[in-house]
């Protein structure tokens, strides 16, 4: 549940930056179906956490740490929140404002972005996502094409 | 006879209009707000809300897993596909522009072409998912 409300405020906070596209996709995929998944998840699970020799494993701890911090020393570079001078504001961004109504002939700009000067990109979003619907069924079985008999269904009325 | 009769009956409400919203992200997403992935995951919400209410079996009647199973990857191909033909008609891979007499055309056809192929591919994902959680747990549940 507090993931929802968090999806929801995200979502909202999108709007207010105007990022419509990505408020829509937080409060469907984040606010709607990944609720869902995560309960059919929690179902397929026991309530209880096994119990483990309580060996800790320092290397693990170790490797989390660095990870952690070389994370967070890449943040440092980052520029300010909504700095007009960042350098993803300079490059390719303008010429995506200015032109691509001209050039592409839609008035959306994400979409034409999107779907055309980074195809690719999206294509290749599309195959991660495919690829994941794939790695899912060979784990978890499709779970629907062996045919046994089932108990008589009531009629839905 | 269900219990929930409040529930099933604003689904029976709900579904149809989410349904039709979808579609309306999908092929207004030129305009407006949405495309492919935020249409596909809303389809996929309004089956996803079916089964909830109605169950496995009645949603797996209306919506076979093995036609999700294909339709995955039916929206990829079209996504390639669209590529490929633009690289036949005399363009690079995923160049729209050639696909139509008129540039702007051939841009707007392309991008329809592969936000559908986003969009079938993202439903069908995400509607196999789903099958797979809840096949599981009723196979748990026997």
């Amino acid at each position: 549940m507090l993931m929802g409300i968090f999806s929801l405020l995200a979502a909202s906070l999108y709007v207010l930056l105007d990022a419509v596209d990505v408020a829509l996709t937080e409060a469907a995929v984040g606010a709607g179906v990944s609720i869902i998944l995560m309960l059919g998840a929690l179902v397929l699970t026991t309530s209880e956490e096994k119990v483990h020799d309580a060996k800790h494993n320092l290397l693990a701890l170790v490797v989390v740490l660095i990870t952690g911090g070389a994370l967070i020393y890449g943040t440092m570079d980052m520029p300010n929140f909504a700095d007009p001078q960042a350098p993803a504001h300079q490059h390719v961004a303008p010429r995506y404002v200015q032109d691509s109504v001209d050039e592409i002939g839609i008035p959306n700009m994400v979409t034409s972005v999107l779907a055309s000067y980074r195809g690719l990109d999206t294509l290749g979003e599309v195959l991660v996502i495919f690829s994941a619907g794939v790695a899912v069924l060979l784990l978890l079985g499709a779970g629907t094409y062996r045919r046994r008999p089932r108990p008589p269904r009531k009629r839905l009325k | 006879m269900s219990p929930h009769i409040v529930l099933r009956v604003g689904a029976k409400v709900l579904i149809p209009v989410i349904l039709l919203f979808a579609l309306y992200i999908q092929f207004h997403g030129e305009y407006s707000p949405g495309g492919g992935f935020q249409a596909g995951i809303i389809f996929a919400a309004a089956i996803v809300l079916y089964t909830l209410i109605f169950g496995l079996d009645a949603v797996q009647r209306a919506v076979p897993p093995v036609a999700v199973h294909l339709l995955s990857a039916v929206g990829a191909l079209l996504y390639i596909g669209v590529g490929v033909w633009a690289m036949f008609a005399g363009g690079n891979f995923l160049e729209y522009k050639v696909l139509a007499a008129d540039p702007h055309t051939g841009e707007t056809a392309g991008i329809i072409l592969i936000e559908l192929g986003v969009g079938i591919t993202v439903a069908a994902v995400v509607i196999s998912l789903f099958y797979s959680f809840a096949g599981r747990t009723r196979e748990q549940e026997n």
